[in-house]
């Protein structure tokens, strides 16, 4: 490690639970964020920092200027594609970081591909066809993935270990029908709300790559950041899920539309 | 016996590159550490300790100058 390295890494060196080797480890590994809106630029900008070797940002979006009120490493990159402005705050954040950059959405036909390789998903996602397509790759990958989601000042997050513990499908079987919950597009958000959640996803990314603590797995953490109460739901492995029980093997294009039921 | 360097050196840094080369040794070496930051003589060997390294010995070798002596833990 250099001495630069050292200095920057100094406070997470200091912790027994990280130390050199933590850091090492960190620096050889990667996380993939999909989605670098609300929970996506938090989650980046602590991964960064914490000096994960590389980061995958997969967004299709550009940035509006309704999006500045939460997602703050855009600052100065309206008009710019979402994935690309996060790599360039990630560039002057932090130069031992790699970042692969998807300027455009997952699907169906891309979503195995690109998250092959990673040791961590983050879903950073804001829409049920894409949680249900990238809960099941992943558990296909068979890769961890984090997910989370945020509305008004409400937020839920849960760790997905594929083969250990329950997916977003053992969960949720199927979407809601369209238009029966609300995006946060029509009820708001707060902008530190997503900040909360994104930053809990980055840290259960941290905590999968060095194996310490107790990710969220089995447990779905609901924050209700208006009372400040933080309620833990157990969850439990569905047997019938259809992705978890290797019943589904492959991605079937055509059910990744409205309800998403396999 | 490894000799690591740190004066110019100072809090917290003193104790993450005592730290670097405590995880760089084999369990079991001997470090004599050079420190020439007051407050890292009485920091420093506190936190190795809370780490399971033993320290052999802290000594005032010049004016400003300190070693402190740290036996790595056994075993990770």
């Amino acid at each position: 490690m250099e001495d630069e390295q050292i200095k920057r890494y100094a406070r997470q060196i200091i912790m027994p639970e990280i130390g050199v080797r933590g850091q090492r480890e960190l620096l050889e590994s990667s996380v993939l964020v999909v989605g670098a809106g609300g929970l996506g630029s938090p989650a980046i900008q602590y991964l960064a920092g914490a000096g994960v070797g590389r980061i995958g940002i997969a967004d299709g979006d550009e940035v509006d200027i309704s999006n500045l009120q939460r997602q703050t490493i855009h600052a100065g990159n309206l008009g710019k594609n979402k994935a690309e402005s996060a790599r360039d705050f990630v560039e002057r954040l932090n130069p031992d970081v790699r970042v692969d950059v998807y300027p455009f959405h997952l699907d169906p036909e891309n979503v195995r591909d690109i998250v092959r390789g990673y040791d961590v998903v983050l879903d950073c996602t804001d829409n049920f066809v894409s949680r249900f397509l990238l809960n099941d790759a992943c558990v296909i990958e068979k890769i961890p993935l984090v997910h989370a989601a945020v509305l008004r000042f409400e937020g839920e997050i849960m760790t997905i270990v594929p083969g250990n513990s329950a997916c977003y499908r053992c969960v949720f079987s199927h979407a809601p029908p369209p238009g029966s919950v609300p995006t946060c597009q029509e009820a708001g958000v707060v902008g530190a709300t997503v900040g909360v959640l994104g930053t809990l996803q980055a840290i259960e990314a941290i905590k999968l790559i060095l194996g310490i603590g107790e990710p969220l797995k089995d447990r779905m953490l609901h924050v209700d950041l208006l009372t400040m109460d933080f309620t833990e739901l157990k969850l439990r492995k569905n047997p019938e899920c259809p992705i978890c029980s290797g019943k589904v093997k492959e991605i079937i294009p055509e059910k990744y539309v409205e309800s998403c039921q396999l | 016996m490894k000799r690591v360097d740190l004066r110019g050196e100072v809090c917290p840094f003193t104790f993450v590159k005592t730290k670097v080369a405590l995880e760089d040794a084999e369990p079991g070496e001997i470090l004599e550490v050079i420190f020439d930051h007051e407050p890292a003589v009485r920091d420093v060997p506190r936190s190795v300790e809370a780490e399971g390294h033993e320290v052999l010995s802290v000594e005032k070798i010049d004016e400003d100058e300190w070693k402190v002596v740290i036996r790595k833990r056994a075993e990770e």
